[in-house]
């Protein structure tokens, strides 16, 4: 059950694969090798550097400490969703929506794992938690970037009806209902996809890597399937509190569509 | 006499200020040229763009009202209607079809096209059943953009009975139209609009 270690040459051996890539591109006139030698120390470099702090953070075992590396992670996350969709809210109100609904998701999922199905000794054991917050805030991080894209082009799309249905009197949510729905849908529908696919397509990334590892396979198995559900929960969370927060900057308290709040930019591009 | 609608320093950051009293019964036809604030007087009225100022339905100040309701009350109808659902019929409560029914036939649109979806129908078609949508609601004041903009003379002059007969019952009227003649027809007052102001004309 002991894994099998890898040593720098098993590495630099698997390396002269990229230097394959590197004389294809040559040969070919790809213009990529550049790129390729580019990423291919990126990765390297930042995976080292990480490795170096989950070291780090690891032999320390401080609760805060954990709690930082996780709120950094989630910060970067949330600056992922905010940029991905091409409307912006004003008053960086994609980043503080973003940041919000990952936090949340991602906290209260992991957290969940960690004092439930998990249950390592203390539970916030940074070997776990670290990781599997990672793990969680990837699948977050596209469920909520897919929500806050479809919910701020869908306004900007729909203007029209929503305005209508305003102007008959309908309340802001039942004129928003329709878009809110969507929203949510949208960013739910990957992880829906991934988990009726998993095992028939490709054999998912967890499992492979513990089986490489050296665990039985049932064993992998269920910790894929936990994993999965919780990815299901993380986006299904995040997804519907960005639309929620999203739909909230989006009217006032008159119950106004304000797409004065969306900003001058991307108004010109949809006008 | 207390007026139906009244608004008083209204203004939002690129209109106004408004002046306005409109009766019971009452209709005001508003021309002016294209971007000279004719719908954003509207919106603002119906509190569908952030304005300032004082908006009173019989007395009874916009601000005691839930917006939802004013809204009610105070229906704006859009040049360019939105719609949700995918035939017109899908825009009105079920309790209402044969008045829908009613009133479509009335402004000239055969019964079956309310139960056509939207795509398949005429500009003119769509807005008259925007219209419809509005009258349903038997507001105590209507505010209309370019009601009949798309409609033949046909069309428009059973528009203009339909709301002649709303005007006899009592509802106050501001009417957004190009047409100077049907500002004369309908109209009991004219105003223009010119650079965000309102002036009589």
């Amino acid at each position: 059950m002991t894994p099998i270690v890898l040593t720098i040459p098993d590495l630099a051996i698997a390396g002269s694969l990229i230097v394959l890539d590197g004389v294809l591109s040559v040969a070919l006139r790809l213009g990529l090798h550049r790129q390729l030698a580019i990423a291919a120390i990126r990765l390297v470099v930042q995976l080292v550097l990480i490795g170096f702090i989950l070291r780090g953070v690891f032999a320390l075992a401080s609760p805060w400490l954990t709690l930082g590396v996780v709120l950094v992670m989630i910060a970067i996350a949330g600056r992922e969703v905010a940029a991905r969709p091409e409307q912006r809210l004003t008053r960086f109100g994609n980043y503080t929506i973003g940041a919000n609904a990952v936090a949340f998701a991602t906290l209260l999922t992991a957290i969940l794992a960690l004092t439930t199905a998990i249950r390592p000794t203390p539970w916030y054991d940074p070997r776990y938690a670290v990781p599997l917050a990672g793990i969680i805030l990837g699948s977050v991080l596209n469920g909520a970037s897919l929500a806050l894209d479809a919910l701020l082009s869908g306004v900007v799309q729909h203007r029209a009806a929503i305005e209508a249905r305003l102007a008959l009197g309908g309340t802001i949510g039942q004129a928003m209902r329709p878009l809110v729905r969507s929203a949510i849908r949208r960013a739910l529908l990957p992880i829906i996809n991934q988990m009726s696919a998993a095992g028939l397509v490709t054999l998912p990334g967890i499992m492979t890597g513990q089986i490489l590892a050296g665990m039985e396979p049932m064993q992998a198995v269920k910790y894929q399937i936990l994993l999965m559900f919780l990815l299901a929960g993380g986006s299904g969370l995040a997804a519907v509190a960005v639309t929620y927060l999203g739909a909230r900057r989006l009217t006032d308290d008159r119950q106004r569509l304000r797409l004065d709040r969306l900003s001058e930019k991307a108004k010109g591009r949809t006008a | 006499m207390t007026a139906r609608l009244r608004i008083a320093n209204l203004r939002s950051r690129i209109a106004g200020p408004f002046e306005l009293a409109v009766e019971a019964g009452e209709c005001i036809a508003i021309t002016g040229p294209s971007g000279s604030g004719k719908s954003l007087l509207l919106r603002m009225i119906a509190d569908l763009d952030p304005n300032e100022g004082e908006a009173l339905l019989d007395d009874r100040d916009r601000r005691r009202f839930h917006a939802p309701e004013w809204r009610r009350h105070v229906v704006y109808s859009a040049a360019e209607p939105g719609w949700w659902g995918e035939q017109a019929m899908d825009h009105f409560p079920a309790s209402e079809h044969a008045r829908v029914l009613g009133l479509a036939e009335r402004l000239g649109v055969e019964p079956e096209r309310v139960r056509d979806s939207l795509a398949r129908l005429s500009t003119g078609e769509r807005q008259r059943l925007a219209l419809v949508r509005a009258l349903l609601l038997d507001p105590p004041v209507l505010l209309l953009d370019e009601p009949t903009g798309a409609l033949d003379v046909e069309a428009t002059a059973c528009v203009e009975t339909v709301l002649r007969e709303r005007l006899a019952g009592g509802t106050a009227m501001l009417v957004v139209t190009h047409s100077a003649e049907q500002a004369d027809r309908l109209g009991h007052r004219h105003f223009r609009m010119a650079q965000r102001r309102l002036s009589p004309a």
